[in-house]
């Protein structure tokens, strides 16, 4: 069999397990943040917390609970690491200066797990274990509350009630995160995946003397480093080391694990809205930018032209054997198509283009099918932007899902589809033009400023993975990386939320034959078009002088 | 007004505080320690390492992590140079050693980076490729640029690769029979008693584990 053809029934073998999962996992969702019961294990964690998961919370205060959360998440973090030196189980390791800790701290609770430090020297099992995988978890319980809370406001009339943080914060964790994790854990041993807590210990060699190996937590890690989109490895060559990333099936399995709730949440979008039609027109959208993408990518890849690679007769540096071309360009594009950023080979030494499309897909808003809940809102902005523009076509005033999308409305819409562009570049644009930041390059010419380009897109987009050759662990990137991740994250969620909150006051407009029908074929079409427009008007002129020009020299 | 605000504000960065630590003890303690615990009982060879014995029950390491396979550094060397009595891995010019916490000497993994323009990636290509070349030419068997396989000449992404291609192992079968005094097809036939196919046929790619098959190697040619 061809590496290609494998390649391709790697993808199809994706796409049946994907869509296998789709309703089931999506009702389960819907359920678990629409039902009235609690569990006892969480009414016991509502009563330690202090809070009462009944009380239903308007914009605001959804977003102070938002917020509260993140902020003592981020000083918790980085506190742990600023005391990793004095904390038993350690293993030794020295304390994280501050310029990292706050980077690193940032990055985790941002859902982004940007890491300027080496995981295998630097972080003890505390920190890994018990603040960074952690994060991992409530990260990804946050993006989805806020998905939720957004989709509340679609379903919801005349109350400005979008739910209660704690409960769907909590709910998230415990219902669907941490059961989907034990058994994928279990999966990832199964294949190979390490976890134990030998900490650093010497193995024999085969040409005699010993090597040493630093061993923990890491399956346990690995699994919702993927299912929670967040993309932190245990190690520095994250999901391209053997411990973490054993073989192809694991490959696949963790490619799924990657695309699993954000696809799914489109079936939860749909049923708590009343019309699953809704969110099988959002998952075509998903879907097709996602296909598109993953075949330039295997195209790109299979057709390695670029000086080395050409040379070495196959793109294969930077990439593993038991994945080979076709595994390693589905998790490409997997991850920078959702917040994840784990990767299982390294970006920087794809082609040009296909650099280019790892990029293109974070700039894109991660929203094909984009990070755990993240993605889901992420898109239902650009659905939002869509129904307008149709409108302005038709001179109607637009609606969506029975909402009227009024000044107030594209207002948020606007305002979030700013921030992430407006941190990129202009983050870019100042690194550039100063003198030391591009003392961190490891390559030149334009391959040097797509290292640049794409930490900032990788950073305010919440992705966390690099093109790795980039020096980051300096003061101006561990600050600059750190404050446009906590940007990229939370303004955001502020206008999503006020979003929210202005679409559930209102009382839903009687559909009309003049109402954009927004479950059909048509839609999708309109809003794959815009999202490709947007984002490409946005950021052609800043690819035109990285990606593009140098796949167009190779 | 002012005041309650303030008490408002840190009523709920306190209720925060209390859902991080409750959250961590669920998913920093007892979850990492649960499923510990079961791999430590389903799967112990797994979850330790997947380490693997020579005939004499030595560990020489672990199935998943690719080792060196060098002679001992002489005088002078930088870099030690390959033995050739063993089959060789890929390259691993993206490796490093521990920059911090420096009493330990820890293997970081990592890939070069280097883009597909870049001139050190270009250079390293073509010493590889003629190193390779070099190496596994016979008095009767001469290597063609056209054998090599891009595994062979590019470095991994972990730096730890444990596996080579099948082509790349067919291509050291005769440097390595000559160098252990075998014939070409009992080398043979071990390359291909050690390639693995893919997953049911098409998942990942086929791939020859070389500690497994050195150590094949080395029972063939001391048993």
């Amino acid at each position: 069999m061809s590496p290609v053809l494998a390649g391709v029934l790697q993808l199809l073998a994706l796409l049946v397990a994907l869509g296998l999962s789709y309703r089931p996992l999506g009702d389960h969702m819907a359920r678990v943040y629409s039902s009235e019961k609690h569990l006892r294990a969480e009414k016991w964690i509502y009563k330690a917390i202090g809070a009462d998961p009944s009380v239903q919370m308007r914009w605001p205060a959804y977003l102070r609970g938002v917020l509260a959360f993140s902020v003592v998440s981020v000083l918790f973090l980085y506190l742990l690491q600023r005391i990793q030196g004095s904390l038993p189980g350690s293993l030794g390791f020295v304390s994280i200066d501050p310029d990292q800790a706050f980077n690193t701290a940032a990055s985790f609770v941002a859902n982004t797990n940007w890491q300027s430090y080496y995981g295998e020297q630097a972080m003890g099992h505390v920190v890994q274990t018990g603040g960074l995988a952690v994060q991992n978890f409530v990260s990804a319980a946050v993006g989805i509350a806020v998905a939720v809370a957004l989709v509340r406001g679609f379903a919801r009339s005349r109350t400005g009630e979008l739910g209660n943080f704690w409960a769907d914060l909590v709910r998230g964790t415990v219902r669907i995160l941490l059961p989907i994790s034990v058994i994928g854990a279990l999966v990832l041993v199964a294949c190979g995946a390490i976890q134990n807590f030998s900490g650093i210990h010497e193995v024999g060699q085969f040409i005699g003397g010993p090597q040493q190996w630093n061993g923990g937590a890491v399956a346990s890690q690995e699994v919702i480093k993927e299912l929670g989109t967040n993309g932190g490895g245990y190690f520095n060559a994250n999901s391209a080391h053997p411990f973490e990333n054993p073989d192809g099936l694991s490959n696949l399995f963790e490619i799924y694990l990657i695309l699993v709730i954000p696809f799914a949440l489109t079936r939860t979008f749909g049923r708590m809205v009343g019309s699953v039609k809704q969110g099988y027109a959002i998952l075509g959208t998903m879907a097709t930018i996602w296909l598109l993408f993953t075949g330039l990518m295997l195209w790109t890849e299979f057709a390695h032209n670029a000086p080395a690679l050409d040379l070495a007769g196959g793109a294969m540096e930077g990439k593993e054997t038991r994945f080979g071309i076709g595994g390693s360009s589905i998790f490409a594009v997997a991850t920078t198509m959702t917040s994840t950023g784990a990767v299982n080979s390294f970006h920087s030494s794809y082609t040009g283009f296909g650099g280019g499309i790892t990029m293109l897909g974070m700039q894109l808003g991660e929203i094909a099918p984009g990070g755990v809940g993240s993605g889901l809102y992420g898109m239902l902005i650009m659905a939002v932007i869509a129904v307008f523009i149709a409108g302005l076509m038709v001179g109607r005033t637009p609606e969506y899902l029975g909402k009227k999308i009024g000044t107030r409305e594209i207002k948020f819409a606007a305002c979030y589809i700013l921030v992430t562009p407006a941190l990129v570049l202009c983050f870019t644009a100042a690194a550039m033009a100063l003198d030391t930041p591009s003392h961190s390059m490891t390559n030149s010419g334009a391959h040097g400023f797509s290292e640049i380009l794409y930490a900032y897109t990788s950073g305010a987009n919440n992705n966390g993975s690099a093109f790795a050759g980039l020096n980051a662990d300096t003061q101006w990137f561990n600050s600059t990386i750190g404050i446009a991740m906590l940007l990229g994250r939370f303004l955001p969620m502020v206008f999503v939320l006020a979003l929210a909150g202005s679409l559930a006051e209102q009382t839903p407009v009687p559909e009309t034959s003049g109402t954009l029908r927004t479950e059909k074929p048509l839609f999708t079409g309109l809003l794959v078009g815009t999202i490709m427009i947007i984002a490409g008007l946005t950021y052609f002129p800043a690819l035109a002088l990285g990606p593009l020009a140098e796949g167009l020299a190779a | 007004m002012a005041n309650n605000s303030v008490g408002n504000t840190w009523r709920i960065l306190w209720a925060g505080l209390r859902a991080l630590l409750v959250l961590t003890v669920v998913c920093g303690v007892l979850y990492p320690l649960a499923v510990t615990g079961i791999a430590q009982v389903a799967f112990p060879g797994k979850a330790n390492g997947s380490e693997i014995q020579d005939a004499s029950g030595k560990v020489v390491g672990s199935e998943l992590i690719g080792q060196r396979y060098d002679l001992p550094l002489k005088d002078g060397e930088e870099t030690a140079a390959p033995d050739l009595k063993w089959f060789q891995p890929r390259p691993s010019n993206g490796l490093g050693s521990n920059s911090v916490n420096t009493r330990y000497k820890l293997i970081l993994s990592g890939a070069t980076n280097r883009s597909g323009d870049n001139a050190d990636l270009i250079r390293w290509v073509k010493d590889a490729k003629a190193a390779v070349i070099k190496g596994n030419s016979t008095a009767g068997h001469q290597v063609k640029p056209s054998d090599i396989p891009a595994d062979a000449v590019t470095s991994s992404g972990s730096g730890l690769d444990p596996h080579i291609s099948p082509e790349y192992a067919k291509l050291q079968v005769h440097r390595v029979a000559e160098k252990n005094h075998l014939t070409v097809a009992q080398v043979d036939r071990l390359v291909a008693d050690h390639t693995d196919d893919r997953v049911l046929g098409f998942i990942g790619e086929p791939r020859v584990n070389v500690l497994r098959l050195n150590v094949a190697l080395k029972e063939l040619t001391q048993g």
